[in-house]
């Protein structure tokens, strides 16, 4: 059966985060934290994989122990199993770092449970906002990588094949790949669905696989947390708004205004600006 | 599962970085036709260049692409890399990043830029975790500190655009980041200017390749508004789909395309793709109207780089004229046919032809919902 990992990350929702405006500070109290909802569209994914062809489907974070909720929300939905990683020694961690973390995490959930066919990650985060452990974590586990997918067209089981759609600038790419494959999803991947009432009592009841660094005898203390994160957060600052200096135009009718308005952007400067001349 | 890629250890006490200098910036194209933030990032990997007194280098990958090198040169790199072979027709991470990694390692730039697209980041997320070094995602403004640190500053926005976070990486080599598109400036074409072209070999053949990519449906007529020069965008007060049709003709009259806020789009009036903002595109077009668009923050990020904005809404308070260089206070619906018939009107008088179809600035951008953005509305 295929073993599909569900990457999350329990994120404060960054659209009800609001500035101070005394101190040009972020105001965090009572902001809710939400499970990332891209990952939800990577589990929705696994789900209907594991509707079509059976699977079994493990969620794994890296967080604070309160990144549970998460995890509990994601066996609601139907997984099977969910692993927190959560140590002090682990905070502060930038992209490298944690994708160092993750992969060892998925590589440690493969040597528990059986070899791991799909690692789903979303597209990027809320708060982080970087969309680099998805390659982060294919890249350490040496994993094909297909970001920014949008469609799954095919899991071939027997031939170990995965085809995908990604959603470019520009158009979209088809793709076709070997597993194991680590997949980025798009929300256009999928609409999530909503928790049974089975479901809900079996994660109310749920224990998620708790492991810490003692748990991973190898794990390098120098890659890990803070020290093991080459980027550095030097500063932050609210941005301000530009000042542009504003022409208002006053007029009588319609067509007076837009005269004016055309005056003023035919000048010798706008009209070479325009390609007109 | 195959093993975990080794990474090098940390040195605690600062590493001896002098080996590395220069800048590179990583050359986005389909097709033999860069993508314009490339450009960009040439334009802007210039300034960071002089001021590190080093020199900008780019590299360009893919089939037949010889003479995107040379435009390199044109638009500012003193050297380029030029790395052609059939198995880098398409963007594959596993053959690109191999000949971007194998060039980090030869030529030891400080600093490596890409374009903060889906291909950029893919690929700046595969390689920064290799070497290993820190990545900066979706910068919007660069720096660099003179010698002796020759740090770059690398900010980006947090916190859905709300804050600015500047990001140093100060422990490894190269600093590498991903940058907007539409946010930096490209410099003028020179096609006198002369550099160095350094072809370097491919080092992955099909064989070892896994993915392969079956198809690529452009979608045609679809807009890319980061490479626009004139948007007439429209926002709620529009009140419906059918005012996109003035706004439409006020585009093509002027050779520009539609674009709209996330009101206009969330409201079902026209695709996601035309959005502006946020959660759209960021554009950095000559010319933008703001049409019955209030100016919310998540709007104005997307557009404040417009060289001239023109806010046309009813209320004189809204804060989109904050942004405005020119402003109109009325009714959308009296002012923008009338905008459009004395344009129209100056095109004849000044015998200017309108511009032709095969201007890409001209696609009729709302008759042109490819399936993608049709699925994608259909996923909401
Ligand atoms: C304001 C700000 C700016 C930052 N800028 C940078 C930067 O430029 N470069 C940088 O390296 N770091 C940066 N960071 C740190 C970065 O956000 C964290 O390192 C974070 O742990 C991972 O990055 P992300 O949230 O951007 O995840 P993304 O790479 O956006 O996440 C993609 C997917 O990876 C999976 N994933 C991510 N984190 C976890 C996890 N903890 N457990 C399980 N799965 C996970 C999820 O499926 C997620 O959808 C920044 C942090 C802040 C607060
Ligand atoms: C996480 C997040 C991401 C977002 N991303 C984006 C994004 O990418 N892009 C974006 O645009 N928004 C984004 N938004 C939404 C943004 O906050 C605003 O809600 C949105 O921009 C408002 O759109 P609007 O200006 O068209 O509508 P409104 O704010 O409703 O403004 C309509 C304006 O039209 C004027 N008007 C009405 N009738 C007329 C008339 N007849 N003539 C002239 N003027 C008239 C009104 O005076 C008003 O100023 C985002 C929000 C969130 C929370």
């Amino acid at each position: 059966m295929l073993h599909i990992v569900v990457c999350i990350k329990q994120v404060p929702d960054s659209r009800e985060i609001r500035i101070d405006p005394k101190n040009n500070t972020l105001i965090r109290q009572g902001v809710p934290s939400i499970v990332n909802f891209y990952d939800m569209h990577g589990l929705e994914e696994a789900l209907r994989i594991k509707d079509e062809q059976g699977a079994r489907i493990t969620v794994v974070t890296m967080g604070p122990p309160p990144a549970e909720k998460g995890l509990k929300e994601c066996i609601s939905l139907g997984a099977d199993d969910a692993v927190l990683v959560t140590d002090r020694g682990f905070a502060g961690a930038d992209t490298l770092a944690t994708s160092y973390v993750v992969a060892r995490t998925i590589r440690k959930i493969a040597e528990t449970w059986g070899h791991v066919d799909i690692v789903f990650c979303g597209k990027q985060t809320l708060d982080g906002d970087t969309g680099q452990v998805g390659p982060g974590v294919a890249c350490r586990l040496d994993l094909e990588q297909l970001t920014y997918v949008n469609k799954v067209e095919k899991v071939d089981e027997e031939n170990r094949k995965v085809r995908v759609h990604r959603l470019l600038e520009d158009g979209i790419e088809v793709v076709e790949t070997s597993m194991p494959v680590l997949i980025t999803a798009l929300k256009e991947l999928n609409k999530v669905r909503r928790a049974s009432l089975p479901g809900m009592i079996r994660a109310a009841r749920y224990k998620p696989t708790v492991w810490t660094t003692a748990d991973f005898p190898d794990l390098e203390r120098a890659k890990i947390g803070l020290k093991g994160s080459p980027t550095i957060v030097a500063k932050t600052w609210v941005p301000e708004v530009k000042a542009v200096k504003t022409k208002m135009i006053t007029y009588d009718s319609p067509e007076a205004a837009a005269a004016q308005l055309a005056d003023q952007l035919l000048t010798k400067d706008m009209q070479t600006l325009l390609d007109w001349a | 599962m195959a093993k975990e890629q080794s990474t090098e250890q940390i040195d605690p006490s600062m590493p001896d970085w002098s080996a590395y200098r220069g800048v590179l910036i990583v050359v986005e194209q389909r097709e033999g036709i860069a993508k314009k933030v490339s450009w960009q990032l040439l334009g802007e990997g210039k300034k960071l260049a002089a001021k590190l007194e080093a020199p900008l280098m780019a590299l360009v990958l893919g089939e037949n692409v010889a003479h995107l090198a040379e435009e390199a040169v044109h638009y500012g790199a003193d050297r380029v890399y030029l790395c052609e072979a059939p198995e880098l027709r398409d963007y594959r991470t596993r053959p690109y990043s191999r000949v971007c990694l194998k060039l980090i390692e030869d030529a030891k730039p400080e600093i490596v830029l890409f374009g903060a697209t889906a291909t950029g980041r893919d690929l700046a997320g595969a390689i920064a975790t290799h070497l290993p070094t820190g990545l900066t995602a979706d910068t919007t403004q660069l720096d660099v500190e003179p010698h002796p640190s020759r740090l770059l500053l690398a900010s980006r926005p947090a916190f859905s655009e709300k804050m600015m976070a500047t990001i140093l990486c100060k422990q490894y080599r190269p600093q590498m980041a991903t940058a907007r598109a539409g946010v930096f400036q490209a410099l003028p074409k020179d096609a006198a200017r002369q550099g160095e072209i350094v072809r370097i070999e491919a080092t992955m053949r099909e064989e070892e390749i896994d993915a392969q990519v079956l198809e690529f449906l452009r979608e045609t007529g679809k807009l890319n508004l980061e490479e626009c020069e004139i948007i007439v965008a429209g926002g709620r007060g529009l009140g419906g789909p059918d005012a996109f049709g003035l706004l439409a003709e006020l585009a093509d009259a002027l050779g520009g395309v539609v674009g709209a806020s996330r009101a206009a789009v969330d409201a079902g009036w026209i695709s996601h793709e035309h959005q502006v903002g946020q959660t759209g595109a960021t554009v950095r077009p000559k010319l933008y109207f703001a049409i019955g668009i209030s100016g919310a923050v998540q709007h104005t990020v997307g557009m404040s780089n417009a060289d001239v904005v023109v806010a046309i809404n009813r209320d004189e308070n809204a804060p989109i004229f904050q942004f405005a260089h020119y402003g109109l206070v009325g009714d959308l619906f009296k002012i923008v046919p009338a905008i459009t018939a004395e344009f129209k009107k100056r095109r004849t008088l000044f015998g200017i032809q309108p511009p032709s179809d095969k201007d890409s600035l001209s696609a009729a951008p709302t008759e042109s919902e490819s399936t993608a953005t049709r699925e994608r509305s259909e996923a909401k």
